[in-house]
Protein backbone atom coordinates (compact mmCIF):
# COMPACT_ATOMS: atom_id res chain seq x y z
CA UNK A 1 0.00 0.00 0.00
CA UNK A 2 2.64 2.69 0.94
CA UNK A 3 4.41 3.78 -2.37
CA UNK A 4 6.61 5.79 -0.37
CA UNK A 5 9.59 3.53 1.03
CA UNK A 6 10.04 4.90 4.62
CA UNK A 7 12.22 2.52 6.84
CA UNK A 8 10.50 0.59 9.25
CA UNK A 9 12.70 1.96 12.26
CA UNK A 10 12.07 5.71 11.21
CA UNK A 11 8.37 4.87 12.13
CA UNK A 12 9.60 4.07 15.32
CA UNK A 13 11.51 7.07 15.94
CA UNK A 14 9.52 9.90 14.60
CA UNK A 15 7.49 9.77 17.46
CA UNK A 16 10.15 10.46 19.72
CA UNK A 17 11.36 13.80 18.63
CA UNK A 18 10.62 15.02 15.24
CA UNK A 19 7.08 14.46 15.70
CA UNK A 20 6.45 14.54 19.32
CA UNK A 21 2.98 14.16 19.95
CA UNK A 22 3.21 16.76 23.19
CA UNK A 23 6.34 19.07 22.12
CA UNK A 24 5.43 19.39 18.47
CA UNK A 25 2.11 18.45 17.90
CA UNK A 26 0.95 19.77 21.37
CA UNK A 27 -1.10 16.93 21.20
CA UNK A 28 -2.71 15.17 24.67
CA UNK A 29 -2.63 18.32 26.78
CA UNK A 30 -5.48 17.44 29.19
CA UNK A 31 -3.54 14.05 31.00
CA UNK A 32 0.03 16.15 30.07
CA UNK A 33 -0.88 18.79 32.42
CA UNK A 34 -2.97 17.05 34.68
CA UNK A 35 -1.42 13.85 36.13
CA UNK A 36 2.15 15.19 35.87
CA UNK A 37 2.64 15.71 39.71
CA UNK A 38 4.79 13.25 40.11
CA UNK A 39 7.10 11.50 37.94
CA UNK A 40 5.75 8.13 38.70
CA UNK A 41 2.42 9.42 37.40
CA UNK A 42 3.64 10.57 34.85
CA UNK A 43 5.07 7.39 33.80
CA UNK A 44 1.97 5.43 34.79
CA UNK A 45 -0.58 7.75 32.41
CA UNK A 46 2.17 7.68 29.04
CA UNK A 47 2.52 3.60 29.62
CA UNK A 48 -1.39 3.18 29.69
CA UNK A 49 -1.93 5.71 26.94
CA UNK A 50 0.48 3.71 25.34
CA UNK A 51 -0.73 0.00 25.42
CA UNK A 52 -3.93 1.84 24.70
CA UNK A 53 -2.35 3.24 21.56
CA UNK A 54 -0.46 0.25 20.51
CA UNK A 55 -3.51 -2.27 20.58
CA UNK A 56 -6.34 0.12 19.30
CA UNK A 57 -3.74 0.94 16.15
CA UNK A 58 -3.54 -2.95 16.05
CA UNK A 59 -7.17 -3.40 15.61
CA UNK A 60 -7.85 -0.46 13.37
CA UNK A 61 -5.57 -1.65 10.73
CA UNK A 62 -6.42 -4.92 10.76
CA UNK A 63 -10.17 -3.92 10.06
CA UNK A 64 -9.35 0.12 8.28
CA UNK A 65 -11.26 -1.78 4.71
CA UNK A 66 -13.90 -2.94 6.46
CA UNK A 67 -15.09 0.16 8.03
CA UNK A 68 -17.59 2.47 6.01
CA UNK A 69 -15.91 6.16 6.16
CA UNK A 70 -18.92 7.80 7.43
CA UNK A 71 -18.98 5.81 10.51
CA UNK A 72 -15.33 5.56 11.28
CA UNK A 73 -14.69 7.68 13.89
CA UNK A 74 -17.54 6.36 16.19
CA UNK A 75 -16.04 2.68 15.37
CA UNK A 76 -12.63 4.35 16.23
CA UNK A 77 -13.88 5.67 19.29
CA UNK A 78 -15.89 2.42 20.75
CA UNK A 79 -12.39 0.50 19.72
CA UNK A 80 -10.58 2.70 21.85
CA UNK A 81 -13.27 2.82 24.76
CA UNK A 82 -12.94 -0.79 25.09
CA UNK A 83 -9.16 -1.23 25.53
CA UNK A 84 -9.48 2.03 27.92
CA UNK A 85 -12.08 -0.05 30.08
CA UNK A 86 -9.42 -2.75 30.04
CA UNK A 87 -7.01 -0.64 31.54
CA UNK A 88 -9.37 0.93 33.92
CA UNK A 89 -10.06 -2.36 35.21
CA UNK A 90 -6.75 -4.05 35.51
CA UNK A 91 -5.05 -1.36 37.57
CA UNK A 92 -8.23 -1.24 39.74
CA UNK A 93 -7.05 -4.42 40.84
CA UNK A 94 -3.45 -4.60 40.01
CA UNK A 95 -2.53 -0.77 41.41
CA UNK A 96 -5.14 0.31 43.45
CA UNK A 97 -3.09 3.48 44.82
CA UNK A 98 -2.36 4.49 41.51
CA UNK A 99 -5.15 4.28 39.86
CA UNK A 100 -6.56 6.40 43.10
CA UNK A 101 -4.08 8.76 42.05
CA UNK A 102 -5.05 9.45 38.66
CA UNK A 103 -8.64 8.95 39.26
CA UNK A 104 -10.58 10.03 35.91
CA UNK A 105 -7.73 10.89 33.76
CA UNK A 106 -7.63 6.80 33.22
CA UNK A 107 -11.51 6.91 31.47
CA UNK A 108 -10.28 10.20 30.06
CA UNK A 109 -7.51 8.64 27.55
CA UNK A 110 -10.37 7.82 25.26
CA UNK A 111 -10.89 11.55 24.29
CA UNK A 112 -7.03 11.90 23.99
CA UNK A 113 -6.36 13.30 21.17
CA UNK A 114 -3.05 11.66 20.48
CA UNK A 115 -4.89 8.43 19.84
CA UNK A 116 -7.51 9.30 18.00
CA UNK A 117 -5.02 11.58 16.09
CA UNK A 118 -2.86 8.38 15.11
CA UNK A 119 -5.66 6.34 14.49
CA UNK A 120 -7.27 9.12 12.00
CA UNK A 121 -3.85 10.23 10.34
CA UNK A 122 -1.91 6.87 10.28
CA UNK A 123 -3.70 3.21 11.31
CA UNK A 124 -6.61 4.00 8.83
CA UNK A 125 -3.96 3.98 5.90
CA UNK A 126 -1.70 1.57 6.92
CA UNK A 127 -0.11 -1.85 7.73
CA UNK A 128 -0.92 -3.43 10.74
CA UNK A 129 3.23 -3.79 11.11
CA UNK A 130 3.76 0.23 10.21
CA UNK A 131 0.65 1.23 12.45
CA UNK A 132 1.83 -0.78 15.78
CA UNK A 133 5.75 0.65 15.42
CA UNK A 134 4.25 4.17 14.75
CA UNK A 135 1.82 3.60 18.02
CA UNK A 136 5.16 2.51 19.79
CA UNK A 137 6.92 5.59 18.76
CA UNK A 138 4.57 7.66 19.58
CA UNK A 139 3.78 6.38 23.12
CA UNK A 140 7.68 6.75 23.56
CA UNK A 141 7.56 10.14 22.57
CA UNK A 142 4.93 10.80 24.57
CA UNK A 143 6.29 8.76 27.91
CA UNK A 144 9.57 11.06 27.27
CA UNK A 145 7.62 14.26 27.58
CA UNK A 146 5.44 13.08 30.54
CA UNK A 147 8.66 11.76 32.57
CA UNK A 148 10.55 15.08 32.12
CA UNK A 149 7.11 17.27 32.91
CA UNK A 150 6.45 14.90 35.94
CA UNK A 151 10.14 14.90 37.21
CA UNK A 152 11.18 18.77 36.83
CA UNK A 153 7.80 19.56 38.59
CA UNK A 154 8.14 17.05 41.53
CA UNK A 155 11.90 17.92 41.98
CA UNK A 156 10.84 21.80 42.37
CA UNK A 157 7.55 21.10 44.19
CA UNK A 158 8.38 18.36 46.48
CA UNK A 159 12.02 17.97 46.25
CA UNK A 160 11.98 14.21 45.18
CA UNK A 161 12.35 12.27 41.96
CA UNK A 162 10.53 8.86 41.99
CA UNK A 163 9.48 9.54 45.87
CA UNK A 164 13.77 9.68 46.34
CA UNK A 165 14.92 12.83 47.54
CA UNK A 166 17.31 14.95 45.68
CA UNK A 167 17.24 18.43 47.06
CA UNK A 168 18.52 19.15 50.68
CA UNK A 169 15.78 19.87 53.00
CA UNK A 170 17.52 23.65 53.07
CA UNK A 171 15.91 23.95 49.74
CA UNK A 172 12.26 25.63 49.90
CA UNK A 173 9.94 23.74 48.11
CA UNK A 174 7.27 25.71 45.25
CA UNK A 175 4.46 25.01 46.31
CA UNK A 176 3.28 26.56 43.33
CA UNK A 177 4.79 23.60 41.21
CA UNK A 178 2.43 20.88 42.44
CA UNK A 179 -0.76 23.29 41.79
CA UNK A 180 -2.32 23.62 38.49
CA UNK A 181 -0.64 26.86 37.36
CA UNK A 182 2.90 25.36 37.64
CA UNK A 183 1.89 22.67 35.60
CA UNK A 184 0.86 25.34 32.89
CA UNK A 185 3.91 27.31 33.57
CA UNK A 186 6.56 24.50 33.28
CA UNK A 187 5.05 22.90 30.04
CA UNK A 188 5.11 26.79 28.64
CA UNK A 189 8.82 27.40 29.56
CA UNK A 190 9.83 24.32 28.62
CA UNK A 191 8.22 24.29 25.16
CA UNK A 192 10.20 27.96 24.75
CA UNK A 193 13.23 26.61 26.10
CA UNK A 194 12.96 23.83 23.25
CA UNK A 195 11.86 25.78 20.07
CA UNK A 196 14.83 28.02 21.29
CA UNK A 197 17.57 25.80 21.14
CA UNK A 198 16.16 24.24 17.50
CA UNK A 199 16.66 27.45 16.29
CA UNK A 200 19.40 28.41 17.84
CA UNK A 201 21.13 25.03 16.17
CA UNK A 202 19.58 26.00 12.48
CA UNK A 203 20.91 29.48 12.81
CA UNK A 204 23.99 27.60 13.45
CA UNK A 205 23.87 25.79 10.77
CA UNK A 206 22.91 28.23 8.81
CA UNK A 207 25.96 30.52 9.29
CA UNK A 208 28.37 27.29 8.84
CA UNK A 209 26.78 27.22 5.84
CA UNK A 210 27.48 30.47 4.84
CA UNK A 211 30.90 30.53 6.27
CA UNK A 212 32.00 28.37 3.39
CA UNK A 213 30.30 30.99 0.41
CA UNK A 214 31.35 34.31 1.87
CA UNK A 215 34.70 35.69 1.76
CA UNK A 216 36.62 35.76 4.81
CA UNK A 217 36.46 39.20 6.36
CA UNK A 218 32.63 39.13 6.51
CA UNK A 219 32.61 35.68 8.50
CA UNK A 220 34.99 37.67 11.11
CA UNK A 221 32.44 40.29 11.07
CA UNK A 222 29.67 38.03 11.44
CA UNK A 223 31.08 36.04 14.44
CA UNK A 224 31.74 39.13 16.23
CA UNK A 225 28.12 39.60 15.97
CA UNK A 226 27.06 36.52 17.47
CA UNK A 227 29.43 37.13 20.34
CA UNK B 1 -28.64 26.79 47.75
CA UNK B 2 -26.88 23.40 47.65
CA UNK B 3 -27.59 23.69 43.74
CA UNK B 4 -26.33 27.56 43.51
CA UNK B 5 -22.85 26.47 45.32
CA UNK B 6 -22.55 23.28 42.63
CA UNK B 7 -23.06 25.63 40.19
CA UNK B 8 -20.66 28.25 41.60
CA UNK B 9 -18.29 25.60 42.55
CA UNK B 10 -17.97 24.43 39.02
CA UNK B 11 -17.81 27.38 37.14
CA UNK B 12 -14.82 29.11 39.31
CA UNK B 13 -13.24 27.39 42.35
CA UNK B 14 -12.85 23.53 40.35
CA UNK B 15 -13.28 25.34 36.96
CA UNK B 16 -13.09 22.93 34.41
CA UNK B 17 -9.96 24.39 32.35
CA UNK B 18 -7.87 25.84 34.95
CA UNK B 19 -7.85 23.51 37.56
CA UNK B 20 -8.78 20.08 36.14
CA UNK B 21 -7.30 19.83 32.50
CA UNK B 22 -9.95 19.06 30.81
CA UNK B 23 -10.95 20.99 27.38
CA UNK B 24 -7.33 22.19 26.94
CA UNK B 25 -7.16 21.24 22.74
CA UNK B 26 -10.37 23.63 22.39
CA UNK B 27 -8.94 26.38 24.89
CA UNK B 28 -5.26 26.42 23.56
CA UNK B 29 -6.58 25.88 19.76
CA UNK B 30 -9.74 28.03 19.66
CA UNK B 31 -8.79 31.41 21.41
CA UNK B 32 -7.29 33.28 19.04
CA UNK B 33 -10.47 34.98 18.55
CA UNK B 34 -13.17 35.73 20.56
CA UNK B 35 -15.76 36.65 18.36
CA UNK B 36 -15.31 32.37 17.77
CA UNK B 37 -13.90 31.59 21.45
CA UNK B 38 -17.51 32.98 23.00
CA UNK B 39 -19.58 30.61 20.50
CA UNK B 40 -17.49 27.77 21.30
CA UNK B 41 -17.73 28.30 24.52
CA UNK B 42 -21.66 28.87 23.99
CA UNK B 43 -22.03 25.02 21.98
CA UNK B 44 -19.78 23.30 24.83
CA UNK B 45 -22.52 24.50 27.16
CA UNK B 46 -25.17 23.45 25.16
CA UNK B 47 -23.23 20.03 24.54
CA UNK B 48 -22.49 19.88 28.34
CA UNK B 49 -25.92 19.91 29.70
CA UNK B 50 -27.68 17.46 27.44
CA UNK B 51 -24.64 14.84 28.32
CA UNK B 52 -25.54 15.79 31.91
CA UNK B 53 -29.34 14.88 31.71
CA UNK B 54 -28.77 11.83 29.15
CA UNK B 55 -25.93 10.21 30.76
CA UNK B 56 -27.30 10.58 33.92
CA UNK B 57 -30.09 8.39 32.92
CA UNK B 58 -28.55 6.33 30.92
CA UNK B 59 -26.43 5.49 33.99
CA UNK B 60 -28.93 5.16 36.18
CA UNK B 61 -31.97 3.63 34.52
CA UNK B 62 -29.58 0.72 32.66
CA UNK B 63 -26.33 0.77 33.30
CA UNK B 64 -26.91 0.18 37.08
CA UNK B 65 -30.35 -1.72 37.26
CA UNK B 66 -28.77 -4.36 34.67
CA UNK B 67 -25.70 -4.10 36.33
CA UNK B 68 -23.19 -3.47 33.65
CA UNK B 69 -21.50 -0.53 35.06
CA UNK B 70 -18.52 -1.37 33.37
CA UNK B 71 -19.99 -0.42 30.24
CA UNK B 72 -20.10 3.45 31.48
CA UNK B 73 -17.20 4.72 29.10
CA UNK B 74 -18.34 2.83 25.87
CA UNK B 75 -21.47 4.06 26.42
CA UNK B 76 -21.03 7.54 27.15
CA UNK B 77 -18.36 8.30 24.73
CA UNK B 78 -20.95 6.94 21.83
CA UNK B 79 -23.74 9.13 23.79
CA UNK B 80 -21.40 12.37 23.84
CA UNK B 81 -20.88 11.38 20.00
CA UNK B 82 -24.32 11.01 19.03
CA UNK B 83 -25.32 14.18 20.95
CA UNK B 84 -22.69 16.29 18.75
CA UNK B 85 -23.90 14.51 15.82
CA UNK B 86 -27.38 15.64 16.85
CA UNK B 87 -26.77 19.03 17.94
CA UNK B 88 -24.91 19.96 14.25
CA UNK B 89 -28.13 18.49 12.54
CA UNK B 90 -30.38 20.61 14.24
CA UNK B 91 -28.20 24.06 14.25
CA UNK B 92 -27.85 23.25 10.48
CA UNK B 93 -31.67 23.20 10.01
CA UNK B 94 -32.88 25.74 12.59
CA UNK B 95 -30.27 28.34 11.94
CA UNK B 96 -27.83 28.91 8.68
CA UNK B 97 -25.88 31.63 10.34
CA UNK B 98 -25.27 29.72 13.66
CA UNK B 99 -24.28 26.78 11.80
CA UNK B 100 -21.93 28.65 9.43
CA UNK B 101 -20.31 30.58 12.74
CA UNK B 102 -19.72 27.52 14.47
CA UNK B 103 -19.63 24.74 12.18
CA UNK B 104 -15.92 23.86 12.19
CA UNK B 105 -16.12 23.68 15.76
CA UNK B 106 -18.97 21.18 16.71
CA UNK B 107 -17.60 17.91 15.44
CA UNK B 108 -14.43 19.28 17.76
CA UNK B 109 -16.83 18.93 21.18
CA UNK B 110 -16.71 15.07 20.55
CA UNK B 111 -12.65 15.10 21.51
CA UNK B 112 -13.36 17.67 24.12
CA UNK B 113 -12.05 15.68 27.57
CA UNK B 114 -14.00 17.95 29.48
CA UNK B 115 -17.82 16.51 28.08
CA UNK B 116 -16.61 13.64 29.03
CA UNK B 117 -15.05 14.70 31.80
CA UNK B 118 -18.50 15.74 33.28
CA UNK B 119 -20.53 12.46 32.80
CA UNK B 120 -17.76 10.75 34.60
CA UNK B 121 -17.56 13.19 37.28
CA UNK B 122 -21.40 13.26 37.83
CA UNK B 123 -21.00 9.53 38.35
CA UNK B 124 -17.91 9.69 40.81
CA UNK B 125 -19.63 12.69 43.19
CA UNK B 126 -23.23 10.75 42.90
CA UNK B 127 -25.38 13.92 42.04
CA UNK B 128 -28.60 13.54 41.87
CA UNK B 129 -30.56 14.57 38.52
CA UNK B 130 -31.32 17.94 39.41
CA UNK B 131 -27.53 18.60 40.80
CA UNK B 132 -26.51 17.19 37.57
CA UNK B 133 -27.94 19.35 35.86
CA UNK B 134 -26.74 22.83 38.05
CA UNK B 135 -23.37 21.10 37.40
CA UNK B 136 -23.22 20.69 33.77
CA UNK B 137 -24.36 24.31 33.34
CA UNK B 138 -21.77 25.47 36.21
CA UNK B 139 -18.90 23.51 34.12
CA UNK B 140 -20.15 25.35 30.93
CA UNK B 141 -20.16 28.24 32.52
CA UNK B 142 -16.65 27.98 33.67
CA UNK B 143 -15.40 26.67 30.47
CA UNK B 144 -17.05 29.60 28.46
CA UNK B 145 -15.62 31.92 30.99
CA UNK B 146 -11.88 30.97 30.73
CA UNK B 147 -12.07 31.03 26.66
CA UNK B 148 -13.40 34.03 26.82
CA UNK B 149 -10.76 35.72 28.88
CA UNK B 150 -8.23 33.69 27.32
CA UNK B 151 -9.32 34.85 23.76
CA UNK B 152 -9.34 38.52 24.91
CA UNK B 153 -5.62 38.49 26.26
CA UNK B 154 -4.33 36.43 23.69
CA UNK B 155 -5.93 39.38 21.22
CA UNK B 156 -3.81 41.73 23.18
CA UNK B 157 -0.94 39.25 22.78
CA UNK B 158 -0.60 39.33 18.99
CA UNK B 159 0.38 43.44 19.45
CA UNK B 160 3.08 42.45 21.79
CA UNK B 161 7.04 41.38 21.35
CA UNK B 162 7.01 38.01 22.27
CA UNK B 163 10.35 36.32 21.75
CA UNK B 164 10.50 34.03 18.64
CA UNK B 165 11.01 30.69 20.17
CA UNK B 166 7.78 31.06 22.77
CA UNK B 167 5.80 32.46 20.01
CA UNK B 168 2.21 30.06 19.55
CA UNK B 169 2.03 27.41 22.21
CA UNK B 170 4.26 28.05 25.14
CA UNK B 171 2.93 31.91 25.30
CA UNK B 172 -0.22 30.69 25.66
CA UNK B 173 0.38 27.89 28.18
CA UNK B 174 2.36 30.29 30.45
CA UNK B 175 -0.77 32.93 30.19
CA UNK B 176 -3.05 30.29 31.07
CA UNK B 177 -0.56 29.76 33.89
CA UNK B 178 -0.96 33.08 34.97
CA UNK B 179 -4.62 33.21 34.59
CA UNK B 180 -4.77 29.57 37.24
CA UNK B 181 -2.83 31.50 39.59
CA UNK B 182 -5.70 34.34 39.30
CA UNK B 183 -8.43 31.80 39.75
CA UNK B 184 -6.73 29.95 42.73
CA UNK B 185 -8.19 33.22 44.72
CA UNK B 186 -11.29 31.29 44.32
CA UNK B 187 -10.19 28.44 46.18
CA UNK B 188 -11.33 27.46 49.62
CA UNK B 189 -14.40 29.82 48.77
CA UNK B 190 -17.11 27.27 48.43
CA UNK B 191 -16.14 23.25 49.83
CA UNK B 192 -18.91 21.01 47.83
Amino acid sequence: MSKKHVPLFTEYSKGLWDQNPVFKQVLGMCPTLAVTVSAMNGIAMALATTFVLVFSSFIISLVRTLIPNQVRIASYIVIIATFVTIVDLVMRAQFPDLSKALGPYIPLIVVNCVILGRQEAFAAKNNPLRSVLDALGMGTGFLIALASLGSIREVIGSRTILGVQILPDAFEPWLVMILPAGAFLTLGLMMGFLNFMVQRRKRREEAALLARHVPTPLIAAGEGAEV
Amino acid sequence: MELILIFLSAALVNNFVLAYFLGICPFIGVSNKLSSAFPMGLATTFVMVLTAIVTWLIYHLILVPYHVEYLEYVSFILVVASLVQFVEMVIKKVSQPLYRALGIFLPLITTNCAILGLALFIVLKDYSFVESIFFGVGAGAGFTLAISIMAGIREELDLADVPASFRGAPITLIVAGLLALAFMGFAGMITV
